[in-house]
């Protein structure tokens, strides 16, 4: 079988696409303190394996799986003895707090397990699909379904919004 | 979509947010205004590959093909080319100093251009047919006509010095005007 020579597009087009994506993704994970850090950690990733791809397909989604092992990374180093789901969340105030809308919002989602919070996060500020929030968990599309439905859950008794 | 779902994708970049930088790239280009229009110039392992009046992104796929998917857009790299091409421009350069690289040429091409400085001279033309005959192919006028006119490194490679058997300027990737005006820059020296 020939296999088709993938003909990915010059990288800057990525850059210039999806950099807002990527650095909305990494401060929503991340806090907006470390949330420019991980972006740029991100990139690096992406460039360096950027000509090994062996598809042009959702490299969208592709990127912001990377952002999003880039934020549990640094999530990991944060407190590296503790189970992840123990892990302290992150510090919403910062320098630049008063950038952060919704500080109660992002304070609840931080607090939600590892993978309900990258789901959640992977699905509405990343604006993927849960067939591309799957791919980024490594799960199936029913899995991503339901961490996202058991995230809305939580934020909604967190939040007292019961009437959407 | 419910309101908290709406409230979670609320979240905008905030003001002063940047691209990301990145390390040195397998393809650097630069888009550089100069008196003849808008040029890309890149280079690939410090060897220039293209000096074209084709647009960025059909340049870039181009590049990105033929030599690596890892094209950005880093001006600095292209600082010594760019300052050789005003210099040439300003009529303060002659010649280039630089290691071309013709991969995005056609072997044809290669055999057109490779030695495009040697069968031409600044100040002086020649014509597609003199140059058909300096490469050994007496009866391609035509097609050496048609390699130039795709010369991926235009103004390095000097095919505006090539003319009309008739003392027409015919064609130029770059317009005619900008044919001229290479011609009379170095008509003046």
């Amino acid at each position: 079988m020939v296999l088709e020579q993938v003909r990915l597009p010059p990288f800057q087009v990525l850059v210039d696409e999806h950099w807002r994506d990527v650095i909305r993704l990494a401060r929503a994970l991340a806090g907006p303190v470390d949330g420019d850090d991980v972006a740029q950690r991100a990139w690096e990733k992406a460039f360096a394996a950027y000509p090994g791809l062996t598809s042009a397909k959702n490299l969208r989604s592709w990127l912001l799986t990377i952002t999003a092992r880039c934020a549990t990374d640094v999530h990991r180093a944060r407190k590296p003895q503790t189970p992840l789901d123990d892990a302290p969340p992150i510090a919403v105030a910062g320098p630049d707090a008063a950038e952060w809308p919704d500080p109660d919002l992002w304070q609840a989602v931080n607090n939600l397990p590892e993978r309900q919070r990258l789901a959640v996060t992977l699905k509405y500020v990343g604006d993927l699909d849960h067939h591309g929030v799957a791919a980024a968990l490594e799960t199936t599309p029913a899995a991503s379904r339901r961490l996202v439905s058991d995230a809305l859950a939580t934020l909604r008794t967190k939040l007292g919004v019961h009437h959407d | 979509m419910t309101d908290l779902e709406s409230r979670l994708g609320r979240l905008a970049i905030p003001a002063g947010a940047r691209p990301p930088v990145l390390p040195a790239a397998d393809v650097s280009y630069a888009l550089h205004d100069t008196p003849i229009g808008t040029l890309l110039l890149a280079i690939a392992e410090g060897r220039i590959v293209a000096s074209s009046f084709g647009d960025e992104e059909t340049m870039t796929t181009r590049l990105a093909r033929a030599i690596s998917p890892r094209v950005l857009r880093q001006p600095g790299a292209l600082d010594d080319v760019r300052r050789q091409l005003d210099e040439y421009l300003d009529g303060r350069r002659h010649s280039f100093d630089l290691e071309v690289d013709l991969t995005l040429a056609t072997p044809f091409q290669r055999l057109v251009l490779t030695d495009l400085p040697l069968h031409t001279s600044y100040g002086r033309t020649t014509t597609y047919g003199r140059l058909a005959g300096e490469i050994h192919k007496p009866k391609a006028a035509r097609a050496v006509g048609t390699a130039l006119g795709a010369n991926p490194l235009c103004v390095v490679l000097p095919c505006h010095r090539v003319i009309g058997a008739s003392g027409n300027l015919t064609g130029y990737a770059g317009g005619l005007d900008a044919k001229r005006f290479l011609l009379n820059l170095e008509s003046k020296s």
